[in-house]
C-alpha cells in the first residue's frame, strides 16, 4: 500500500477533528445558567443606564411632610422646572420622605459601576503581575509573599482605614475592595502559567528566539483568559456585596448618594414597621449578585469544563 | 473445544456526533483456552473499546447494537450489572496500560490485591495472606513479604506492572485481556513482562486477548493475530501467516510500515564539516544549596558527541537515561552545569541570554507531542512565521517562505491559515517540523520525534525527515528510545545509561557488534528482534 491512503486517513481524521469541535458560543448558548445569568444582568445594567426615565423622580429629594408611607401611594408633586404630574410611590417612602423606588433603580449605578470597575482593575493588575510572577521564577517568591501580606488584610479594616484617611467615597470604596481581590487573581493566573509554561509550544517560542515579553502576551495570556474571565464575574458579584455591606455600615458611600446598601441602612431603624425599606433594595441585591454568579458558573462549565468537575 | 471467549458481529454504536458511525463494526474472533490472541491496530481502530465491551466497562455514550459476547458460552451482552461484577476478576481480569494509575497510591500492593479476595472468596485472613505472598511470587517479584507491604510509588514501572497482573490473576480467571500492558514500560522491561505473561498463561492456560500496536510484541507473544482498521476486523489467522503473507493490502501496509532492525547503510562523507561537538557537556539537578543538603542527580554526565553535516546522530536509551537532557541542554532550552558545546567555531554553553537569542536560529527542535507542541490558538501559519519575524523578516515574505515550507513537508500550502486542531498527529508533526526549518537551522534536533506517532504514519515522517536531510544536508540529532527507528535513521548512535554514554560509534558497528553489556541487553530485547518485518512471502 501507499502513502496515497494514508494521507486519506489522515485528512479524513482531520476533517472529524473539525467537525467535532463545536464553536465555543454554541456550548455557551447551550447551558441555561449562561441563559439566564445573563439576561438578569443584561436587565441589570438597562435598568441602570436608563434610570431616569424609568418613572423616577430625584433620589435625594428629600420631603418631611410625606415619611415612611406604604408602597403603592399616590400624590401630585412638582417637578424641578415647575411641572405638576402624578407620581405613583411603587416602593413607599423612608424616614426622610425620599422616594424608594427612584432610590433602589439610581443604586443599581452604584452597584453596576462599584462591581465592574473592581472586576476590571482587578483582573488587569492580577493579570499583570500573576503573568510576572508564574514565568519569572526568582521574582516569584517575593511577589507570592506580598500577596500573602494583601490577602491577610481585612477588607472592611482596610475600608475603615482609608475612610478615616481620605474621607467616605466611590474611589475609596472600590480600592479597599480591590486590594484583598488581586492577590486572588494573581494565584489563579501564577498556576495557569505555571503548567502553561512547561508546555512544547512555548519551549518551541523561546528555541525560535521570540523575546519573553513577547512569549507571555502571545503564548501564555490567551490559556489564562477562561478561568479569569470566570474569575472576574465571581469578583463582580462579591464587590456588589461588598459595596452593600460597607454602605450599610456607614464607611461606604455617603448616605445621601442612592445605594443598595445605603437604602437598607436608612430602613434599618423602622424595619419592624416598615420592612419594604430593606426589603426592595435587598431583593435587587439578591437578584444581581445570583443572577452574576450563575453566569459565572455556567462560563467556567462552558469555558473550562475541566474545572467544573472538580467542584 | 469450546473457545473461552466468542466475539460474533459485534458493532458497537458511536454517538451521533462522533467522527463515524460504529466504533466496532461486525467483529468476530475467538480466543481458545491456553492461546494468546492479539488485537492490533493504529489508534482509533477500536482495540480499547472491544476490551470495555468485554469487562462490561463501556463508557456509557457506546451501546453493542448487534452480536454477543461469550465467556465460555455465557453471552455477556445480556448479563445483569451483579453478574459482570461476579464474573470480573473471577473468570475474567483484565491489566492496563498504565500501572501507576491504576493502581490506589494509598492502599498497600497487598491490601489491593487482597480486596479481590475478600470481594470474591471466603477464605480466613492468614490464608488469604499466604495466597498474596504465593501469588506474588509467581510473579517474580523479589522478597513478596515486602512487597506485600509496599506502597505503588515505592514500585518501578515494570514491578507495578507485576502487582496488576498478580492482582489480575490471583482467582485464576479464564480469560485475561491485557490491554496494552507494556506501552509505557522500557524495553527491557517490556520484555520481562512478555516473558512473565507467556509463562504464567501456559502454566494456567489461560485465554488472553492481548491488545498492542507493535508488530515487535505481536511475533513475540501471539498465536493468532486480529487486525483492525477504524473498526473494522481485516485479517485475523495465526501469528506466522499472517506476518509471512498478510492477504490484506491493509495488513502487507502495516507490517512494511514497522522499521527494520537491520541498519541502512549511507556511505558517509569524512570530510564533511563537523556541526555539533559537545565536550564534558553535564548537567546536575538538585544538590542542595548554601543552607541545605540535598541529593544532586547526575541527568548527564561528560557527554561527548559530534555530529557531521548531513549526517544524523542517534542517542538510544530508555527513560531517565539523559537523553532529552543533553538534547535540551543543546538546544540551550535547559542550562548545562558543566562541559562545551561547540556549534561550528563558535563556544554555545556560555552565551549569556541576551547572545543566545541571536544565536536560537541556528539549533532548532521538535518535541515529541504533536498535540502539544503547537499553540492551539494561533494559525499554523502563524506559528511557522513567528521565527523568522522574530529575526526581523518581513509577514509578507516569511508567509512565502512558509507556503514553500509547507510544500516541503507535503502539507497544503494554502491551509496556513486554518489551526492545530484541524490537522491530525501527523500532519501536526510535519508543520512542527516546517517550523523548525524556517528558521534555516544548522543542527535540527527531533526529540522522540516520532514515538507518538502510529506506524504508519510514522513510516512517512521518518521518510520526510531523510528527504529533508538529503536536500538540505542538515545536521541531525535524532533522540529515540527506539531501536528500529535508529536503525533507520542514523548514521552514529550514542547509547545512553543513566546519564553517560556508554557506548558511541557508527550505527553498522553498534547493531551488528555491541561492545557494552547495556548495548547488548536493549537489543536483546527488542521485540521482534528476529523478524525482518515487510519480507513477505509469496501467497
Amino acid at each position: 500500500m501507499t502513502a496515497q491512503t494514508d494521507e486519506q486517513v489522515d485528512i479524513a481524521a482531520a476533517a472529524a477533528a473539525a467537525a467535532r469541535k463545536p464553536g465555543i458560543f454554541r456550548r455557551m448558548g447551550r447551558s441555561q445558567s449562561v441563559i439566564i445569568g445573563a439576561a438578569l444582568v443584561g436587565v441589570m445594567l438597562l435598568i441602570a443606564i436608563v434610570a431616569p426615565w424609568l418613572d423616577t423622580i430625584d433620589p435625594a429629594q428629600i420631603d418631611p411632610t410625606y415619611r415612611n408611607r406604604k408602597p403603592g401611594v399616590e400624590r401630585m408633586i412638582t417637578l424641578p422646572g415647575g411641572e405638576q404630574v402624578r407620581h405613583v410611590y411603587w416602593m413607599g417612602t423612608d424616614s426622610l420622605g425620599r422616594d424608594i423606588y427612584s432610590r433602589v433603580i439610581y443604586g443599581a449605578r452604584i452597584s453596576m459601576v462599584v462591581g465592574v470597575t473592581v472586576a476590571a482593575i482587578s483582573v488587569i493588575v492580577g493579570l499583570f503581575i500573576g503573568l510576572i510572577s508564574g514565568y519569572i521564577r526568582w521574582l516569584d517568591g517575593v511577589i507570592m509573599r506580598v500577596m500573602d501580606g494583601l490577602m491577610a488584610i481585612p477588607g472592611i479594616l482596610l475600608a475603615i482605614g482609608l475612610v478615616s484617611l481620605w474621607g467616605a467615597g466611590l474611589f475609596t470604596v472600590i480600592l479597599a475592595i480591590v486590594v484583598p481581590e488581586i492577590p486572588r487573581v494573581v494565584r489563579l493566573v501564577r498556576s495557569v502559567v505555571l503548567s502553561v509554561r512547561e508546555e512544547p509550544y512555548v519551549e518551541a517560542a523561546i528555541s525560535v528566539g521570540t523575546p519573553t515579553p513577547l512569549i507571555l502576551v502571545r503564548h501564555i495570556m490567551p490559556q489564562t483568559m477562561a478561568p479569569i474571565i470566570v474569575q472576574a464575574t465571581f469578583i463582580c458579584a462579591s464587590a456588589i456585596l461588598v459595596e452593600a455591606i460597607l454602605s450599610f455600615l456607614g464607611i461606604g458611600i455617603p448616605p445621601e448618594t442612592p445605594t443598595w446598601g445605603n437604602i437598607m441602612a436608612e430602613g434599618r431603624v423602622l424595619f419592624r414597621i416598615h420592612p419594604h425599606n430593606i426589603m426592595y433594595p435587598g431583593v435587587f441585591l439578591a437578584v444581581t449578585v445570583l443572577a452574576i454568579n450563575m453566569l459565572g458558573d455556567g462560563l467556567r462549565d462552558t469555558l473550562d469544563p475541566r474545572m467544573s468537575k472538580r467542584i | 473445544m469450546q473457545p473461552v471467549l466468542d466475539v460474533r458481529d459485534l458493532s458497537i454504536e458511536l454517538p451521533r456526533d462522533g467522527d463515524r458511525r460504529h466504533a466496532v463494526e461486525k467483529v468476530s474472533f475467538t480466543v481458545n483456552p491456553g492461546e494468546i490472541v492479539c488485537l492490533v491496530g493504529e489508534s482509533g481502530s477500536g482495540k480499547s473499546v472491544i476490551a470495555q465491551a468485554v469487562m462490561g466497562l463501556l463508557p456509557r455514550a457506546l451501546r453493542a447494537v448487534n452480536g454477543s459476547i461469550a465467556l465460555e458460552g455465557e453471552n455477556l451482552l445480556a448479563a445483569s450489572e451483579e453478574r459482570l461484577r461476579d464474573l470480573r476478576c473471577t473468570r475474567m481480569s483484565m491489566i492496563f496500560q498504565e500501572p501507576m494509575t491504576a493502581l490506589n497510591p494509598v492502599m498497600t500492593c497487598g491490601d489491593q490485591i487482597d480486596e479481590v479476595l475478600r470481594t470474591h472468596t471466603k477464605l480466613d485472613n492468614a490464608e488469604r495472606r499466604r495466597r498474596i505472598v504465593e501469588m506474588l511470587a509467581q510473579v517474580n517479584m523479589p522478597d513478596p513479604e515486602r512487597v506485600y507491604a509496599s506502597y505503588p510509588h515505592q514500585l518501578s514501572g515494570g514491578q507495578r506492572q507485576r502487582i496488576m497482573i498478580a492482582m489480575a490473576l490471583i482467582l485464576e480467571p479464564t480469560l485475561l485481556i491485557a490491554d496494552e500492558p507494556t506501552t509505557a514500560l522500557d524495553v527491557t522491561t517490556q520484555a520481562q513482562i512478555l516473558e512473565l505473561i507467556k509463562e504464567i498463561q501456559r502454566a494456567r492456560g489461560t485465554g488472553v486477548l492481548f491488545i498492542t500496536h507493535d508488530f515487535g510484541v505481536v511475533s513475540e507473544i501471539a498465536d493468532r493475530v486480529a487486525v483492525l482498521r477504524l473498526g473494522e476486523l481485516v485479517e485475523f489467522g495465526e501469528t506466522e501467516t499472517l506476518l509471512r503473507r498478510p492477504q490484506h493490502a491493509y495488513t502487507r501496509m502495516l507490517i512494511s510500515s514497522v522499521p527494520s532492525m537491520i541498519p541502512h547503510s549511507r556511505p558517509r562523507d569524512p570530510d564533511a564539516l563537523v556541526v555539533l561537538r559537545t565536550e564534558g557537556l553535564s548537567k546536575v539537578y538538585g544538590g542542595g544549596t548554601f543552607l541545605r543538603k540535598g541529593h544532586a542527580v547526575r541527568a548527564a554526565e561528560n557527554v561527548d558527541i559530534e555530529i557531521r553535516r548531513g549526517e544524523v546522530l542517534g542517542i538510544v536509551g530508555e527513560s531517565g537515561s539523559g537523553k532529552s537532557t543533553v538534547a535540551r541542554c543543546i538546544a540551550r532550552l535547559i542550562d548545562p552545569t558543566g562541559g562545551r558545546i561547540y556549534l561550528g567555531q563558535d563556544e554555545f554553553a556560555g552565551l549569556s541570554a541576551r547572545q543566545l537569542r541571536r544565536h536560537r536560529h541556528r539549533i532548532q527542535i521538535v518535541f515529541q507531542d504533536p498535540y502539544r507542541s503547537l499553540n492551539p490558538r494561533r494559525t499554523v501559519g502563524d506559528s511557522i512565521i513567528e521565527g523568522p519575524m522574530n529575526f526581523g523578516i518581513g509577514r509578507a515574505e516569511a508567509l512565502q517562505r512558509a507556503r514553500a515550507l509547507m510544500d516541503l513537508v507535503r502539507l497544503d500550502p494554502n491551509s496556513l491559515d486554518r489551526y492545530p486542531h484541524q490537522f491530525s498527529g501527523g500532519q501536526r508533526q510535519r508543520i512542527c517540523i516546517a517550523r523548525a526549518l524556517a528558521m534555516e537551522p544548522e543542527l535540527l534536533i527531533a526529540d522522540e520525534a516520532v514515538s507518538a506517532l502510529d506506524v504508519s504514519v510514522q513510516a512517512q515522517v521518518l521518510r520526510l525527515l531523510d528527504d529533508i536531510r538529503e536536500k538540505l544536508k542538515l545536521a541531525m540529532l535524532f533522540i529515540t528510545h527506539d531501536l528500529r527507528v535508529a536503525a533507520q535513521v542514523c548514521d552514529t548512535v550514542a547509547v545512553m545509561e543513566r546519564g553517560r554514554v556508554v557506548e558511541y560509534g557508527g550505527v553498522q558497528e553498534i547493531f551488528s557488534n555491541p561492545s557494552h553489556e547495556y548495548t547488548r541487553a536493549l537489543l536483546a530485547a527488542a521485540p521482534g528482534k528476529d523478524w525482518d518485518f515487510g519480507a513477505f512471502e509469496a501467497a
